[in-house]
């Protein structure tokens, strides 16, 4: 009976009490997972700062005790990093380069001009994203080799200037969304469609022009199959291929050269996501929800 | 008198063959437009599919004239320990990573969606991990799953008093060890997630609140119809990406697939024979029994969603 009465008393602010407890405990939950998530980068820059000896130390140290910055020059001046990271920058411009135009002007055809197979063809599109690469893969690499491109970066950039299937419909996702309206009155003006393509949509689009490069640059910096086919010469290697080779070069595992390498190979797309986070969200949700 | 041949006659028929100028003009655009994709089709696409098939009944070893073999690369596969063993632990890595991976991403954005403050930064703090390349998201791993001197061995010997696992060293341990590693990969689909709940009308929830539903209900008969299609995305994605998996494997293991071929996947053990053995064709037979399981797995996906995934459009 006396419980009753305080929770008919006390009725609104007891829930209001049940509320905030549980609003605390989720808000503790979301940190701790958080920090979960984010621990290993931690560690991996931790990891970086230790010596050969500190660094399989127990107990670890979770905040390093003296930073070891010199680290740094030694990981990348133990093999050629910097030409490897200038390959693999090289490799990523001008993919990206390849496959913005490629595939905005492929998405514009498809939003936009009316033709009587569009539907089929579209559909085609997204069907070829079911293809799994291993099946093109061994043809492609007969064909590049008949053609002496091995060792080249030929064969890696070549197929990018015809078109992504996934930044295909991305992008054509996107381009559905911008009013007709716009092309209708360039029409009138007798705007040719590639001037209506430059001058309207390009720049109508440039939130997800902006999300596909930024996917296009990640997945080109991350590339590790590719350029393991292709590229054997140490002068032609990426960062990758460098990397996951640096322990079988080194004789032994140097894990805190190994993990200041890592983190620098890290940082370039980090630095890109947090700078356009934004649109590389639009990104994600536009291909994830809506498809 | 002839009749006229039917493509004349008829006033629909007429309508839909004969295009008024401006029609024809938009769809010739539409062909310019589709150029590059078109000739990507036909020269990396269509071609190397048709290649790769007849390939896949030939004995090429890039250096002498590929040699009709007829069904042999297949039937030498069924025949293979290896390729069962690779088929097993590709599907054995699938089961454990694809519903673990949405499991934690659902509870993950269903905690982000419960109004939390700084939302954006909770989500960046949660997608960063997935930002990592693939290549230095392998190595730290490598290490952090050390069995001597790794930090998650540390701390399971601090707190339980007992030798951690030898993880990527160990046969049992090291398709686990790698599905564990993918988890740490699950914000994008947290994103998605996220996206798609936030899309639910709250209304539906006042209503249930109003009808006396608990928490669980409101899940099970809101949540999860309301974001299946959300689900079903990123099930088939998911499988069709884990059954691809190649490169954490190959940079951990260096591209050995051990110990003891317990973690050769389906496209390592592909691989080997293709770049490393030089056996094309039984390579290309193994890529198109690859897209078949693949294909087969997406059908079956498709057809059993049809039970579980609502569609507002259609009721």
């Amino acid at each position: 009976m006396m419980e009753a009465r305080t929770s008919a008393v006390s009725g609104w602010t007891s829930e209001r009490f049940r509320q905030n407890i549980g609003r605390l405990i989720v808000i503790i939950l979301v940190t701790l997972g958080a920090l979960v998530a984010i621990f290993p980068l931690w560690w991996m820059f931790n990891s970086s700062l230790k010596t050969r000896f500190t660094v399989i130390r127990f107990p670890p140290e979770l905040i390093p005790v003296r930073s070891h910055w010199e680290n740094y020059p030694e990981a990348l001046t133990f093999m050629p990093f910097n030409i490897f990271f200038r390959n693999t920058f090289f490799y990523a411009t001008v993919a990206v380069i390849g496959e913005l135009f490629s595939s905005s002007l492929v998405a514009f055809g498809f939003a936009r001009l009316r033709a009587r197979y569009s539907n089929i063809l579209f559909i085609l599109v997204l069907s070829t994203m079911m293809l799994p690469y291993q099946v093109t893969m061994i043809p492609q690499y007969i064909m590049f080799s008949l053609l002496k491109w091995i060792d080249s970066y030929r064969p890696l950039l070549l197929p990018k200037f015809f078109g992504s299937a996934y930044l295909i419909f991305l992008l054509r996702q996107f381009y559905l969304g911008i009013p007709r309206e716009m092309d209708e009155a360039a029409k009138i003006d007798g705007c040719s469609y590639l001037r209506l393509w430059w001058y309207i949509t390009l720049p109508l689009s440039k939130s997800a022009l902006v999300a596909v490069i930024i996917f296009s640059f990640m997945w080109h910096w991350n590339d590790y199959l590719g350029p393991l086919i292709y590229l054997n010469k140490e002068t032609l290697l990426t960062v990758s291929i460098g990397l996951s080779w640096f322990t079988a070069a080194y004789g032994g595992t140097p894990w805190h050269l190994l993990m200041a390498a890592s983190l620098v190979f890290t940082l370039p797309p980090l630095i890109l996501f947090f700078f356009s986070q934004r649109y590389f969200i639009q990104g994600i949700v536009i291909s994830g929800v809506k498809g | 008198m002839l009749s006229p041949p039917p493509f004349l006659s008829g006033g629909e028929d007429c309508k839909v063959r004969v295009l008024s100028p401006q029609a024809r003009r938009e769809e010739r655009a539409f062909y310019l437009f589709l150029l590059p994709w078109i000739i990507g089709l036909i020269v990396f696409t269509a071609g190397p599919v048709v290649v790769s098939f007849l390939l896949s009944f030939t004995k090429y070893d890039m250096v002498s004239v590929p040699e009709i073999r007829g069904a042999g690369n297949y039937t030498e596969l069924f025949r293979d320990p290896l390729f069962w063993k690779s088929l097993k632990i590709t599907l054995y890595y699938t089961t454990l990573a694809v519903p673990l991976g949405m499991m934690v991403a659902l509870l993950i954005a269903m905690l982000l969606n419960q109004r939390v403050p700084f939302l954006p930064f909770y989500r960046t703090l949660y997608y960063v991990p997935s930002i990592t390349p693939a290549v230095a998201g392998a190595l730290l791993w490598q290490w952090l799953l050390n069995p001597d001197f790794g930090i998650v061995n540390y701390y399971i010997f601090k707190i339980f008093r007992v030798r951690g696992p030898q993880w990527f060293f160990s046969e049992q341990w090291v398709i686990p060890s790698f599905a564990i590693m993918s988890l740490w990969g699950v914000g994008q689909a947290v994103v998605i997630f996220l996206a798609s709940l936030q899309s639910v009308p709250t209304t539906f929830y006042e209503a249930a609140t109003v009808d006396g539903a608990g928490p669980l209900a409101k899940f099970f008969r809101i949540t999860i119809p309301m974001i299946s299609p959300t689900i079903l995305f990123l099930l088939v994605t998911g499988i069709i990406g884990s059954f691809q998996v190649f490169t954490p494997i190959f940079v951990i293991t260096v591209g050995r697939g051990g110990p003891n071929y317990a973690s050769l996947v389906y496209v390592l053990y592909l691989f080997q024979n293709a770049f490393r053995n030089f056996r094309m064709g039984y390579a290309a037979a193994q890529a198109w029994i690859l897209f078949l399981v693949i294909l087969l797995l997406t059908l079956l996906v498709l057809k059993i969603s049809r039970s579980w995934v609502y569609y507002e459009a259609e009721r």
